[in-house]
Order: C-alpha cells, then sequence, then structure tokens
C-alpha cells in the first residue's frame, strides 16, 4: 500500500495527542515544555503533508513549517529563561507548585 | 364745565386724592410737619363744598330737580349681567351734599386743635379723608351695588376711627363691636339687594323705582327686599336692636363722634331707605316696620339717655333717639319729611358734640359729675351749646322745631300710636339736654383741672354750625325745602313763620319741651327737686334705664356665651372631636390598620425587600465564593479545559456542522 | 516500496521516542528521546520531498533547542521528583482520547483531493523565490529577527543575576 495523507495525518494526530497528554499530566515544567515542541512538531508533519500531497508545486506548508519553527525556537528559549528563573526563587519546577495566582 | 356733568365726579375723587396724598407722601415723607395733613384734608373737602354746592344750584334750576350723568361700564358679561357705575344727582342727592361737606369741613377745621399734638395726626386725617370720599360716593352712587360698596367702605372708616386710640382695650373692643354688629344689618342689606336682582335683573336704583311704581315689582318680592334693605338701614343708624355700638363707640375721638356718628354716617340708614323710598312706599308691611323701629327707639333710647353719666354717651343716645324719629318722619310723611329733619339734625349735633370735645379739652373728662360752672369760664362754648340744645329740644324758631314738628303732624295722621310714644319722646329729649347743661355748665366747678375756653380754630366752626343750627329750619318755613323735594305747596314767610301757631300740634309740642326744660331746671339747677329721691323713688324704672334695658347683657352673656359658644359652636366642637377625631383615633383605625396592614407592609419590608436584596448580595458571594474554586493557579488544569472546550467544539461541529 | 518501508520506520520510531518522553521517569533520558524524536521528524520530512526543512530540523530543533532542554535540566536538576504524572492523568487522557478520535475520524472521512503532479526533488531555490520574491514572506521574514531578538533579551534579562 503507498503512502498516503491519510497516513501522514494520522501520524500527526498520534504525535499531537501523545504531546497533548504530556502537557496536561507531567509535574516537572521542562517535560512540559518538550511535550508543547512534541506538538509543534506534530502540526509541522501536518502542514508539510498537505503542502506535499495537495498543491506541490507551491510549497505553502513548507514556508508555514518554516515559521513555525523558527517561533517554537524562540518560545523554548522564553519558556526555559523563565523556569530557570522560577527554579532560582522556588527551588521548584513542579508546574503543580507554581500556583500563586490562585483563589 | 366739560359734557354731560361728569365734574360731578370729582366731588368724592377729590378727598380720595387728599386720602392718597396723605399716606403715600405725607406721612412718609414729612413725618415732622403733621399740620400739612390737616390742610391737604380741609383743602380737599372745601373743594367738594364748593361743587357741591354749584351742584345745588343747578339742581335747583332743572326740571325735576335731575342732572343727567351718564354711567361707566364695569361689568359686562355676554348674555348675562351688566353693571354699570354711574351717578344720579337729584334733590335728596343735592342736599345730602351739602350736608355731609359742610359738616366735614368743620370738624376738619375743628380738628386741628382737639388732635394737635396727637401722635397718628396724620393718620386721622387720612381717614377722615377717606371717610368723606366714602360717605359722598355713598351719596351719589345710582345703583344699590355701588352704594354698598361705599356702605361698606363708611363702615371701615369708622371702624378705624373709633379704634384710633387702638392701644386703649375699651376703645379696640368698641370697634370690633361696631364692625360686627353693622355687619349683622349689612347682610340683610346684602340679602335684599341680591333678592331683589334675582327678581328684577337689576341694582339701578331708578329702575327698580320704575318696577316698583308700575307693579312690576310687588307682594312679597318687594316686601322682603324692602325689609332686606332696611335692616341694612338698622345696623348703620343704630335701631333697635342694633343700636348697641353707637354709645361703645364714643370711644373714639370727638370730632370723629360728631362727623361720622351723629351727623353723616349714622345717618346713612336714613338716607338708604330715602333714596329707596318708592320701594318701601308700595309695600305697606315695609313701611309699617320702618315706622314701628323708628318709633320704638326713639322713647327707648331717650328714656336710657334719661340717666347716663357721660356727656358723649347721653348725646349717642339722643342720636339714637333722633335717628328714631327720622326714620318715623319717613315712614308717616315720605322722603322730604324725614330728610328735613337728617338735614338739621346733622347741624345742631355736631355742633353739640364739637361742643362736648371743647369742654373735654378743658376738663379732660366726660364724666358730667366733674363738670359744672363751665359757663363762666368758657362762654362761646356754651352759647353754641345751649343753642344747640335748644335746637335739638325743638323750641320755636330753631331749626329742631320745624322738622320736629312736621314729623309729629305726619305721625298724628298716620300712626297715631307712635305719635303718642313720640310726644313723650320730647319732653324727655328736652329734659335730658338740659340736664348736660345744667350739670356741665350750670352750677359750680367740681373738678381739678384749669380750665380755659377753646382756641379759635375749635370755637368757629362751633359759631358756623350754631348760625346753621338757627337757620336751617327756615329753609322750609315757605315750604320751599319740601317743594325742592316734590311735594308741598309754598307759603309766604310771614305766613310761614307764625301761621304755624294756628294749629295745635306746635303749641302741645313746645309746652311739652318747654316742661321738659323746666324739670332739670328744677333738678338740677335750683334743687327743688332731689335727683336721687326721684331716683329711688322710680327705682325700678332707674335700673332699668340706668343699665341700658340689659341690652348688651343679652347680646354678649347670653346670646353670644350661652346660646351660640355653648350652644351652637359647642355642638359643632363636640362633633368635630368626637366623632371625627375620635373615629380615626379608635382602635379600628389603630388596632386593624396599625397592627395588621402596617406590621405586613413592616414584614415585607424586612424580609421581603431587604431579604431580596440581602439575597442578591448572598448569592454574588456565594458564587464567587463557588466560582473562584476553579482558580486554582494550577495550568494544566486550565490546560485541560480548553482541551475539554476543543473537544467539545469539534463534537459540535460533527453534531451541527 | 522504499518509500512505505521509510515511512513505517520512521513513524515508529518518532511515536515511540514520543510515548518515552512522556512516560518515562527519568528527565534526561525523557530528553534524548525527544532528541531522537526530532530526527525521525527529519526523516520524516525528507519523505515528503521537503529536503531543506529537514535540514533545519536538525540544525534548529536538534541542535538548538534540544541543547537548549538538556542544558535547562542541567541547571534544575531535581532528582527527587523527576518527571511523575500528576493528578490530571485520567481526565487527560479522556480529553486527548477524544480529541484524537474526534481529529481521526474527520481525517479518514474528509475527501481529500489529492493531486497527481510530482513535487521537485530540490525545494531550496524554490523556497528561496517563494520566500523573497515577487508575492513573498519578506515581511514575515523580517518581523521573525524582531521576535527573536525580543527572545533573546527577554531570555537574558530573566537569568539575569540580580545582584
Amino acid at each position: 500500500m503507498s503512502i498516503g495523507l491519510e497516513h501522514y495525518l494520522i501520524l500527526s494526530a498520534i504525535l499531537f495527542s501523545i504531546g497533548l497528554y504530556g502537557a496536561l499530566s507531567k509535574h516537572n515544567a521542562i517535560v512540559i515544555l518538550m511535550c508543547i515542541e512534541i506538538m509543534l512538531s506534530a502540526v509541522n508533519i501536518a502542514l508539510v503533508a498537505f503542502s506535499r500531497y495537495i498543491v506541490p508545486l507551491q510549497l505553502t506548508g513548507q514556508v508555514f513549517a518554516i515559521f513555525t519553527i523558527a517561533v517554537a525556537a524562540a518560545e523554548t528559549a522564553v519558556g526555559l529563561a523563565i523556569i530557570i528563573a522560577i527554579y532560582r526563587s522556588r527551588e521548584t519546577i513542579d508546574a503543580g507548585k507554581i500556583d500563586l495566582m490562585k483563589w | 364745565m366739560f359734557d354731560q356733568n361728569q365734574y360731578i365726579w370729582l366731588i368724592f375723587l377729590i378727598p380720595l386724592l387728599s386720602w392718597a396724598i396723605i399716606s403715600l407722601i405725607l406721612k412718609p415723607f414729612f413725618k415732622d410737619k403733621p399740620k400739612i395733613a390737616g390742610y391737604v384734608t380741609i383743602a380737599a373737602v372745601a373743594t367738594s363744598l364748593l361743587l357741591s354746592i354749584w351742584v345745588l344750584v343747578t339742581v335747583l334750576g332743572e326740571p325735576h330737580h335731575e342732572l343727567e350723568v351718564p354711567n361707566i361700564s364695569w361689568v359686562i358679561i355676554e348674555g348675562g349681567a351688566t353693571i354699570n357705575l354711574g351717578i344720579i344727582v337729584d334733590s335728596l342727592t343735592a342736599v345730602m351734599l351739602i350736608v355731609v361737606t359742610v359738616v366735614s369741613l368743620m370738624v376738619q377745621i375743628y380738628s386741628q386743635g382737639y388732635m394737635h399734638g396727637d401722635a397718628g395726626y396724620h393718620r386721622y386725617y387720612a381717614h377722615m379723608s377717606l371717610f368723606t370720599t366714602a360717605m359722598l360716593g355713598l351719596v351719589l352712587a345710582n345703583s344699590l351695588l355701588l352704594m354698598f360698596v361705599f356702605w361698606e367702605l363708611v363702615g371701615l372708616c369708622s371702624y378705624l376711627l373709633i379704634g384710633f386710640w387702638f392701644h386703649r382695650p375699651s376703645a379696640a373692643n368698641a370697634a370690633k363691636k361696631a364692625f360686627i354688629v353693622t355687619r349683622i344689618g349689612d347682610f340683610g342689606f346684602l340679602a335684599g339687594m341680591i333678592y331683589l336682582y334675582a327678581n328684577t335683573g337689576t341694582f339701578d336704583t331708578a329702575e327698580l323705582h320704575q318696577m316698583a311704581i308700575s307693579g312690576v315689582l310687588a307682594g312679597n318680592v318687594l316686601t322682603w327686599g324692602a325689609i332686606g334693605i332696611f335692616a341694612g338701614a338698622v345696623g348703620k343708624s343704630a335701631q333697635f336692636p342694633l343700636h348697641v355700638w353707637l354709645p361703645d363707640a364714643m370711644e373714639g375721638p370727638t370730632p370723629v363722634s360728631a362727623l361720622i356718628h351723629a351727623a353723616t354716617m349714622a345717618a346713612a340708614g336714613v338716607f338708604l331707605v330715602a333714596r329707596t323710598y318708592p320701594l318701601f312706599e308700595h309695600s305697606a308691611v315695609a313701611l309699617q316696620t320702618v315706622a314701628t323701629v323708628g318709633g320704638f327707639t326713639a322713647i327707648f333710647a331717650a328714656s336710657i339717655g334719661l340717666v347716663q353719666n357721660d356727656i358723649k354717651r347721653v348725646l349717642a343716645y339722643s342720636t339714637i333717639s333722633q335717628l328714631g324719629y327720622m326714620m318715623l318722619g319717613l315712614a308717616t310723611g315720605g322722603v322730604a319729611v324725614g330728610i328735613f329733619h337728617l338735614f338739621n339734625h346733622a347741624f345742631f349735633k355736631a355742633l353739640l358734640f364739637l361742643g362736648a370735645g371743647s369742654v373735654n379739652h378743658a376738663t379732660k373728662t366726660f364724666d358730667m359729675r366733674e363738670m359744672g360752672g363751665l359757663r363762666k369760664v368758657m362762654p362761646r362754648t356754651y352759647a353754641t351749646f345751649v343753642i344747640g340744645a335748644l335746637s335739638l329740644a325743638g323750641i320755636w324758631p330753631l331749626s329742631g322745631f320745624w322738622s320736629k314738628d312736621e314729623i309729629l303732624v305726619k305721625s298724628l295722621e298716620n300712626q297715631p300710636v307712635l305719635f303718642a310714644l313720640a310726644m313723650i319722646t320730647v319732653f324727655m329729649t328736652a329734659f335730658y339736654m338740659f340736664r348736660v347743661i345744667f350739670l356741665t355748665f350750670g352750677g359750680e366747678y367740681r373738678g381739678k383741672e384749669h380750665l380755659h375756653e377753646s382756641s379759635s380754630v375749635m370755637t368757629i366752626p362751633l359759631i358756623i354750625l350754631a348760625i346753621l343750627a338757627c337757620g336751617s329750619g327756615l329753609l322750609n318755613v315757605t315750604g320751599g325745602f319740601s317743594a325742592f323735594f316734590g311735594h308741598g305747596e309754598t307759603y309766604s314767610v310771614v305766613e310761614g313763620l307764625f301761621g304755624i301757631f294756628a294749629h295745635p300740634l306746635p303749641w302741645l309740642s313746645l309746652i311739652l319741651a318747654g316742661l321738659g326744660i323746666f324739670t332739670a331746671y328744677a333738678v338740677y339747677s335750683k334743687k327743688w327737686l332731689s335727683a336721687e329721691a326721684i331716683g329711688k323713688r322710680f327705682s325700678a324704672l332707674y335700673k332699668l334705664f340706668y343699665n341700658k334695658y340689659w341690652v348688651d347683657e343679652l347680646y354678649e352673656g347670653i346670646i353670644v356665651k350661652k346660646v351660640l359658644m355653648g350652644g351652637i359652636f359647642r355642638v359643632f366642637q363636640l362633633f368635630d372631636s368626637k366623632v371625627i377625631d375620635g373615629g380615626i383615633n379608635t382602635n379600628f383605625v389603630q388596632g386593624f390598620i396599625v397592627r395588621n396592614l402596617f406590621g405586613w407592609f413592616k414584614s415585607f419590608d424586612q424580609k421581603g425587600v431587604d431579604g431580596a436584596v440581602n439575597g442578591v448580595a448572598d448569592t454574588t458571594l456565594i458564587a464567587g465564593k463557588t466560582m473562584r474554586k476553579v482558580q486554582t493557579g494550577q495550568l494544566q488544569l486550565y490546560g485541560l479545559i480548553i482541551g475539554l472546550g476543543i473537544v467539545a467544539l469539534i463534537v459540535c461541529l460533527f453534531l451541527f456542522g | 516500496m522504499g518509500q512505505v518501508i521509510a515511512f513505517w520506520i520512521f513513524a515508529v520510531i518518532i511515536v515511540v521516542a514520543a510515548l518515552g518522553v512522556v512516560l518515562l521517569r527519568n528527565v534526561f533520558r525523557a530528553a534524548m528521546l525527544l532528541i531522537l524524536s526530532f530526527i525521525g521528524i527529519a526523516g520524516v520530512y525528507i519523505l515528503l520531498n521537503a529536503d531543506f526543512l529537514a535540514a533545519i530540523q536538525v540544525l534548529i530543533y536538534v541542535g538548538a533547542i534540544g541543547i537548549l532542554i538538556i542544558l535547562a535540566i542541567m541547571l534544575t536538576r531535581e532528582v527527587p521528583l523527576g518527571s511523575p504524572s500528576n493528578k490530571f492523568r485520567i481526565p487527560a487522557l479522556f480529553v486527548v482520547a477524544l480529541f484524537f478520535g474526534g481529529v481521526c475520524y474527520a481525517i479518514l472521512s474528509t475527501q481529500w483531493q489529492v493531486s497527481n503532479v510530482l513535487p521537485e526533488a530540490n525545494t531550496t531555490s524554490k523556497l528561496a523565490v517563494k520566500l523573497f520574491g515577487e508575492d513573498g514572506f519578506v515581511l514575515p521574514l523580517q518581523i521573525i529577527p524582531i521576535l527573536l531578538l525580543a527572545t533573546v533579551l527577554s531570555a537574558i534579562v530573566l537569568v539575569k543575576d540580580k545582584k
């Protein structure tokens, strides 16, 4: 069987779900960030797959993916900087314990 | 003058102008020069006098002795009434104008001396001017409505002047009494006037006369209308039973008594009957009423005047008595007879009052028991006073004789019973007047004051009035006065003067008058008879007369206190406090309404309204307390919820896509 | 045929690595598996004829982001904690399952209009033309550096020593 668009899309969906699950259920803030990266990558796969199979000559999805990668990089940098800063003041990176903005 | 005799309006408007000048200009700005007020008033009244003389001369020349003056429309209601202001100028008007202006002028001049130094000088002359205006307006008015307006205005001025020294409680009370008692009469006047208007549609006296003469206005309507009008006359002219105010009105200054309560306002009642005479002529009942009231009052008042000690009180009762004579004269002899007596009475009564004022000026009292022997010190006052007293007593050839004689003649013809009473009154009149003279001027002085004659400004009016008191009666010697009123023949002067003695009646009246004078002489001058002994002998009568027949006590003690205040008004008051107030305050209201209704309101307010308001607040708080638990501060929870939301969106998209 | 096998290999690597990231307790090992996952994704890009993108993926994701994550892990060592799961495990699983179910259903039920045109081999120049040419994306390309500048500055500020 040849690989069709659906395969890539299902792959992307699986990756996204895994990433989503991790982002919602892990304590460690850095692990949450890693799962966010997984989600972003899943989206990239979907974008490129669409581009390849629906409008192959236009490379639109790839362009979009480039931008996504750039933004992901920036966001990771800032997120990690925040985590380090929190770690410095609170000695913890447990997402469940960083809840000052509560009722 | 300018067309259609419009200048006649000025006769009463000029004193009005003087009133305005005194009140608005002199009193505020010339407070320290009070004499100017006197001069202004005298000038105004003198001008009115000149105009009145002009009117008299003109009227004498006119046929029917009438002048035409056009009316001024006052109220015009479409399809309804029109009320005009107008003047009527006939013989009656002309005579009254002369009376009022002459007496007023004399009194104003006299007042300059009498009221000298009084704090209310301006006020006095302002009120006097206003009174003169009102009286002249009353005399000139051609409709009952306009007459009523001036009638009330005259009453107001009387009130103001009786209570001139208002800080004296007796004066204030007397003013109130005068106003209220005359008001009772005025109510009758108003009722009669409106009753006539309702049945005839007019207030105009000329038209009413026409209707009465032609018989259109007759029967009960005419009778009750006439009696209503007479009620007003009874009040103003102090006839029984509304006579009680006049003696008390002597609390006012003596010139006021002279002008208002002797010569003019008191005579207004007589004038009113004269003005509406055709109405009385054609109603026998009304005419009889007038005669009876007048005749009774004459003897009633004279009897009281026999025993009074205050000189002004005697003169007041004398006035009431003479007014009764006038009413009797009107009823029996017609307008000319009654008005002639009014004409003469005005002069000699004013003279007597001013004389009393002059006496008061010297002795500082009105009580005759503290006077005596004044004839030596005050010769002019004494002489003029005696002339006035003789005229009043009806001694030939002074004025009182002529007019009183006419009345006696006519009443003998028409009302014999009243004639008898009138004759007795002749005796009484002479007696009490000369009692006054002997007590005041005769004998030796019993008081303590330093005596002196009054100044010229006071005695000259006395002299002028004395001349008039002598001569005014001679106007009818030739029958001229009666002819002026349209009836009676004229005779020559000699025939008139002496021919009178051809009839027995003048002899009888002269003998009675002489007897009265002699009796007074015997008791008070020569003391052949003791006054006290006579008083003891007739003690019951004496008490009756001295206490004024207890009429005042009847009015104030019984009618006012018991019947009205104790009876009717008390019933009203009890009704109000028990029934109306009681009903509001009873248990029904308090118990049921207050407890239940208001209680329900209260609980509704506390539980319902407050509960709702608090409930809203509490709900908000509880909602907030619950809702805030959502804000755990945990990022992943938020993420979870977002995820749920997205899933929900996807599901919705599939379901409803 | 080759593509099919390659696809399946890469797919398995990616999924297993991702599962490992989520499920492993040891944070460091999770990071390693993440990098493995990124490399697998690069392989998928090559399969999709996006060679330039594959290179970028390795350069940036693996070279920069992965290293950065390892750096951060080193700096925030919490050995006892590791990477446990929290109380939202089951709800998250539920939500995720639902989500996955829905998306799969959407993917499978849509009629994709797949084109038959073969893609071109050398995408770099084509991408360059696409990005920088007329009707290109020059503006976003200029904004990205600004974003990166902001990122750099904020990162410096955040981790600066306060003394």
